[in-house]
């Protein structure tokens, strides 16, 4: 009943272009902002933290910044665990050379360095499309991962190859290392999170979004109206790369603590996040954020579900989950292609003329 | 001539095997592509699967036991006979039919007309679901195939050749089963192309290649044709499955070689059969070479996993189409 | 032939100006093909140009030459009184050329409003970081072209359908969404690339009323391809005529209807 559009008149083209042009979208909005900063952080234990919470809030980060990339610019990447891993090692890097830095600061500026570490690897993209560009990508995973397997500089010679974070504080608050509360590194993802959402947003509905839209559907049309596509795509490729690397930042310094770069940055993860946004919806934001939702909670409830109720063993329910994960992305491209996202769209479609649906 | 341009040639020649079976995966990537333009990620994983399938077959092992004992407490595991070779061979093929039969029944006739990503997509999907069905059916730990197959190093032609380059040379150190699997990936190679060119039913498949629109206006039933490319996929994949199971057991990293397959089906061109042999050589070659001159002395080793994406890369920046590809002209 | 700068009145009053856009001695090749042989033509500043001819002939080859997609072997293009130097398209578009395209190119997975808006890009100079938080320069580049994608959006008369996904639109819709994207950029040059192909006779009417509008309102130059003899003779002021990468005609509607090598090309002719 609330749910309308009739009576919210615009008056103005501001009020118009916002992102929720109706009003209960907008109150909906701010419930669940309030919900995570104010209730959430309180409640909060080690185990929903671990589990569910900081991988969720990392990879919303991850999904978006692929999302931009493949959903709005159409540039299929298989790079993002390499991606990820520079955010990681270049927030090492620079936690373990400046120690009096803000961990803030670290954070921003790994992702600036992914963004022209990714922006390199994002030039072929002029000349290469479609899958030959994704195949194209594996070369940066690969080189990558075993760049920072190789170069001892990278995780300062020490002799377990892993990397460490130390212990940061922000605001006399520790959020990296063993003595971190779980509400702290929920809520310094959190904070990430929500600035690189809004961010997102602002740029996909703005030029340099139309750019890339424009890019992904016509690629040739796009030219010959004035877009020029080396700034189309490459700025792609660093906004994206620079979402990834702060999600690799905090990957290894907020939730794993230490990282070996082949195990936490390999293929897999950059086909996890490549699969959350297939299933939450390719070119939407609201997409990222259930893409990475659906495949944080799946493992842990199918764990819940396969091995702590029924008793079954762990790897047995391992291999139902790869089978649910193929499947589910197979259906989605079938029946949806434009994922979770699309069927919520389409609910609130309904929703919008219900009762009276004509 | 000195003994370290021996070794260089014993590289190059280890490289050439390597790069037939590349060659071997990449084969039945072009053959699934030329005729749906599906870029059917999941070879990999099929060569994994068929391996998985034969090695379960000849040991007698019941599909799925893992999961039946956990979900009704039995202990089953063996059915306590042991399948001839070529039996299981052919038994293997059918499930491979079969599958084929699914994939396109279920998945891929739902997505014709789709964009070229959005198949690729799937089939990672689909790798992911056969992966997973894989090791429900057959269990995750790693297996060896016991096809008889020659193992070790040449002998003979160790001792043959030991008297060309010197005292520190000690002859050619070649592995007997790549020596095998080049000549068993040769003939698949050479047969697929008579029967691509020569049957009925290969000419149709050239024909669903070429156009789809016409192909089905005078009679050829997509259908028939894409569930027949898949199954020669299938049977690729195990060849492939098997080469390289005998080498290096049965396990997940086999599904890995499909990822190498795609550089070299990038400088091959999609396309072309005898692109993705050149290609497979090249890549088998390049990187084995890399790594003899330059990866294991300067770079610390392992330049093997990431040396043939960036050649590909650096390649199709400087020639889009690939090796054999036709130049694309752009139109609006 | 009148000179390069004069100007004109045409019957109906309007003022052609001087040449803005000349092909001197074109040639284009795709491989071993001539798809353009040595053509000279100009546009004028203010006029109606229509390129005409069987298919195959060349012209959408010659559109592309215009917008910088091709670039031809040999011959210059000369534009604003000064020769080009080889462009990219998007910078052929800076300069102030726009156009429409024989298969629609809309952005389908994007709204109306968002297709004629990226019209404009070439007018939004807002930097990352003002976009990044919507603020300041971006903000405001956005309400003002808006406002003028409004007016082009009245002007076309698609306002019931600004929200909607391009994908869903009808064809004819969609040529006039096209319109409307090129129409948003000002251009002083606008190409259409057989704007009324596939339309039945109430839409050809309807496009061809945007076109003269367009020329009298804005006094956009206008280059057009089309098949519709009725509709090329009517609305254009001079016309080219190709055949087989030729020009074998130019002037007045009049002029062309009656030259001989025209009618041969049209209406074939007996080869002994």
């Amino acid at each position: 009943m609330f749910y309308r559009e009739a009576g919210d008149f615009k008056t103005s083209y501001e009020a118009d272009n916002q992102t929720f042009p109706i009003a209960f979208d907008r109150y909906r909005y701010w419930a669940v902002l309030a919900v995570a900063y104010l209730v959430i952080p309180f409640i909060i234990n080690d185990y929903w933290a671990n589990a569910i919470f900081v991988p969720f809030l990392i990879y919303a980060i991850a999904a978006i910044g692929l999302n931009i990339l493949v959903g709005y610019c159409g540039q299929v990447s298989l790079g993002t665990g390499g991606f990820m891993a520079v955010g990681a090692y270049a927030c090492y890097k620079l936690m373990t050379a400046f120690p009096d830095v803000n961990i803030v600061l670290h954070v921003i500026l790994a992702g600036g360095i992914t963004a022209i570490v990714g922006a390199a690897f994002g030039l072929p993209s002029l000349r290469i499309k479609g899958f030959y560009l994704a195949v194209a990508t594996l070369a940066a995973q690969f080189f990558l991962v075993w760049l920072f397997n190789k170069v001892e500089w990278f995780y300062n010679y020490s002799a377990s190859g892993q990397i460490n974070a130390p212990e940061r504080f922000v605001a006399g608050v520790p959020v990296t290392g063993a003595n971190t509360a779980p509400w702290a590194q929920y809520l310094i993802c959190l904070v990430f999170l929500t600035v690189c959402a809004i961010v997102a947003r602002n740029l996909t509905r703005g030029t340099l979004g139309r750019t890339w839209m424009a890019i992904r559907d016509m690629d040739i049309a796009a030219e010959i109206i004035g877009v020029n596509p080396l700034r189309a795509k490459l700025s792609a490729f660093a906004v994206s790369s620079f979402f990834i690397g702060v999600s690799g930042a905090l990957f290894f310094a907020v939730y794993l603590g230490a990282v070996e770069v082949g195990e936490a940055f390999g293929i897999q993860k950059s086909f996890l996040v490549l699969f959350m946004i297939i299933i939450g919806g390719l070119g939407s934001i609201f997409g990222s954020f259930a893409g990475a939702a659906f495949l944080v909670v799946l493992p842990v409830a199918l764990k819940v579900i396969g091995v702590d109720l029924l008793g079954w063993p762990t790897d047995i329910v391992s291999h139902l989950q790869l089978v649910i994960v193929g499947a589910l992305i197979m259906f989605f491209l079938i029946k949806e292609p434009h994922g979770l996202a699309q069927l919520w769209r389409l609910a609130k479609e309904k929703l919008r003329l219900w009762p009276f649906p004509y | 001539m000195s003994a370290d341009f021996f070794y260089g040639i014993e590289v190059v020649i280890n490289g050439l095997m390597a790069g037939v079976l590349y060659a071997l995966v990449a084969l039945g990537f072009v053959l699934i592509f030329k005729a749906s333009g599906i870029f059917n990620y999941a070879q990999g994983v099929m060569a994994l699967f068929a391996a998985l399938t034969l090695v379960g077959v000849m040991e007698g092992q019941v599909p799925f036991s893992h999961l039946i004992n956990a979900i009704f407490g039995t202990e089953i595991h063996h059915f306590g006979w042991h399948v001839p070779a070529l039996l299981a061979i052919f038994l293997t093929l059918l499930v491979m039919v079969f599958f084929a039969w699914c994939v396109q029944k279920f998945v891929f006739r739902h997505l014709v007309g789709q964009e070229p990503i959005i198949l690729f997509m799937a089939t990672i999907g689909l790798a992911y679901f056969l992966e997973g069905v894989g090791d429900l059916m057959w269990g995750s730990d790693i297996k060896t195939i016991a096809l008889g197959l020659p193992q070790g190093g040449s002998l003979w032609l160790e001792q043959a050749t030991s008297g060309l380059g010197g005292d520190d040379f000690y002859g050619f150190f070649i592995d007997k089963l790549d020596i095998v699997a080049t000549l068993v990936a040769a003939v698949l190679v050479i047969s697929l192309i008579v029967f691509a060119q020569y049957t009925k039913q290969g000419r149709a498949m050239r024909a669903v290649a070429d156009d789809h629109q016409a192909a089905l206006s005078v009679g050829i039933s997509l259908n028939f044709i894409w569930v027949l490319v898949w199954s020669l996929a299938g049977l690729v994949a195990l060849v492939a499955g098997v080469m390289w199971g005998a080498k290096s057991g049965v396990q997940f990293s086999l599904s890995l070689i499909a990822l190498k397959a795609l550089p070299v089906l990038m400088l091959g061109g999609f396309t072309s059969i005898p692109g993705a042999i050149v290609g497979g050589l090249i890549i088998g070659v390049g990187e084995k070479l890399f790594e003899f001159l330059i990866g294991a002395p300067f770079l610390g080793g392992a330049t093997e996993n990431w040396f043939a994406y960036m050649l590909a890369l650096v390649f199709l920046v400087f020639r889009p189409q690939g090796l054999f590809g036709e130049r694309i002209i752009e139109r609006v | 032939m009148k000179d390069a700068q004069d100007s004109y009145v045409t019957p109906d009053g309007r003022t052609i100006g001087g040449i803005l856009m000349d092909m001197r001695n074109i040639t284009l090749r795709f491989g071993g093909v001539e798809a353009i042989k040595d053509i000279s033509f100009n546009i004028r500043e203010g006029e109606i140009r229509a390129i005409i001819g069987p298919n195959g002939a060349g012209k959408s080859s010659m559109l592309n030459v215009i917008s910088g997609f091709y670039n031809p072997q040999e011959g210059e293009v000369w534009f604003r009184g000064a020769k080009r130097p080889q462009m990219k398209p998007f910078q052929v578009a800076r300069h102030g050329i726009a156009r429409t395209f024989q298969n629609i190119a809309l952005f389908e997975g994007m709204s109306v409003l968002d297709n004629v808006m990226t019209g404009r890009l070439n007018k939004m100079k807002a930097g990352m970081v003002s976009q990044a938080i919507w603020k300041g320069r971006a903000e405001r580049e956005e309400v003002e072209n808006r406002e003028a994608v409004e007016k082009v959006i009245d002007f076309l008369e698609i306002q019931a359908i600004r929200k909607t996904p391009v994908g869903r639109l009808p064809y004819g819709l969609k040529k006039r969404v096209e319109l409307a994207r090129a129409l948003a950029a000002e251009p002083n040059l606008l190409l259409l690339d057989e704007p009324m192909a596939g339309m039945n006779v109430e839409e050809k009417e309807d496009m061809s009323r945007f076109i003269l509008d367009v020329n009298d309102e804005f006094g956009t130059t206008i280059a057009l391809i089309e098949h519709d003899m009725g509709v090329v003779m009517d609305l254009s002021d001079r016309v080219v005529v190709m055949d087989y990468g030729r020009k074998i005609g130019d002037g007045s509607p009049d002029e062309v209807r009656n030259n001989q090598e025209v009618i041969d090309a049209y209406l074939g002719v007996a080869h002994d």
